[in-house]
């Protein structure tokens, strides 16, 4: 096991924290760059017009997935490390998830675009990012008359692929099938929803497309690779 | 380059991005990007300056001074660099500017208490859910967590159940 480094241990710190820094330009620059910072845009994903939300967040979801399957299969990555900080609270996930739902379509913004919407001198995303502040203030001090709800559902580090009982690269393949149909379907909604008006999908989706199944079958292909030692998945 | 600020990249090759920045950043620093725990710590360290003995009692807020200072975490330092590499996606695309984005006939004062309420809510929901859709949705979505994934589709939900009441904003 090699990856994910101790980047934050004492003597690294310094350095993991400037890494910080430049993942996060990296992050604030695509979010950007897919228009993450325009209300309208977002929006636009809850009245089926424009499902640039869904597609963006799953090629994210799914290229990530997929790089976290193959490294670890390989051996590089040690996936018990990069699992360590999401625990399941299933209820407050559940429930905060919908407040959340709501919240975004209000403001126009999650809690990451509102930051990127105000940091391109959007005002409405710099009040989103205000009331963030005051929201995440209001509930620390109801936290303690909550905590049973807070607390709900602890399932510790659990995952799709325990809960279904298949190997982690098998779902990882069948995730990606799903994704791509869904792609596809978010599309042709589009289509519908806009009046027949097609934004061409051209060769760059195709590229994308076609990777992601060579990812998907790589992830699968790790199986063969024997288990050694410590490094089971 | 021409500047054009209705241009924006394809989405699936963003997100291809999108992902292979949570890979290495999760691959680096052992976390998976996020967003509202700065925004939370932001206003613990405000709060501590202006009352510090509230804060003490309080335990999720005395929690974030285990490190000295609310602002000393690598989610702050993080967000620091969003806010520029956002700026310099803005800039260099021609999307910087001021404004209130709205819908042509939907007044900038509602528009702004919307953004507000909806600001307060998220920011309650994301410490209920451990997380935002940064930090919960995607990062935790990418390790395939039950959690996430729960929070995820909740989140989608919620969006679309409520989505009809505030069509007159965007309109």
């Amino acid at each position: 096991m090699i990856l994910p480094f101790e980047s934050l241990s004492d003597e690294r710190r310094a350095l993991g924290l400037a890494f910080a820094v430049v993942a996060g330009m990296a992050f604030g620059f695509v979010l950007e760059r897919v228009g993450f910072g325009r209300a309208q845009k977002l929006a636009g994903q809850f009245y089926g017009s424009d499902l640039t939300v869904f597609k963006v967040m799953f090629s994210a979801i799914v290229t990530a997935m997929l790089g976290i399957v193959i490294l670890s299969g390989v051996g590089v990555a040690d996936l018990s490390a990069l699992n360590a900080g999401y625990t399941t609270y299933l209820w407050p996930m559940i429930v905060g998830g919908v407040l959340l739902g709501v919240g975004f379509i209000v403001a126009g913004y999650c809690p990451g675009t509102s930051l990127v919407a105000a940091a391109s001198g959007k005002l409405d995303g710099l009040v989103t990012v205000a009331g963030l502040i005051v929201g995440s203030l209001v509930y620390s001090e109801l936290q303690p008359y909550l905590r049973g709800f807070h607390d709900a559902g602890r399932r510790g580090s659990f995952h799709l692929y325990d809960w279904l009982h298949v190997p982690h690269a098998v779902l990882t393949a069948a995730i990606t099938v799903i994704a791509l149909a869904a792609f596809v379907g978010a599309e042709r909604i589009e289509r519908i929803v806009n009046g027949g008006r097609t934004a061409a999908p051209g060769r760059t989706r195709s590229a994308v497309f076609l990777g992601f199944v060579a990812l998907a079958l790589a992830g699968l292909a790790t199986l063969a690779i024997p288990v050694v030692g410590s490094a089971a998945r | 380059m021409q500047r054009n600020p209705d241009r924006f990249w394809n989405p699936y090759l963003g997100g291809v991005a999108l992902g292979l920045v949570l890979l290495v950043t999760f691959l680096v620093m052992g976390r998976g990007l996020g967003a509202s725990g700065a925004s939370f710590r932001l206003g613990a360290w405000i709060e501590n300056a202006v009352a510090p003995a509230h804060v003490a009692k309080v335990p999720a807020l005395a929690s974030t001074l285990e490190d000295g200072s609310p602002l000393n975490d690598w989610i702050v330092f993080e967000v620091l660099g969003m806010v520029i590499g956002a700026a310099l996606g803005a800039y260099t695309s021609g999307r910087l500017g001021r404004e209130i984005l709205r819908g042509p006939s939907f007044g900038a004062a509602p528009r702004l208490a919307l953004a507000l309420a909806g600001g307060i809510l998220m920011g309650a929901a994301a410490r209920m859910s451990r997380g935002c859709t940064s930090g919960q949705g995607l990062s935790g979505g990418a390790l395939l967590s039950v959690g996430s994934w729960a929070f995820m589709l909740s989140v989608f939900a919620g969006g679309y159940g409520f989505a009809y009441l505030v069509r007159r904003q965007w309109r």
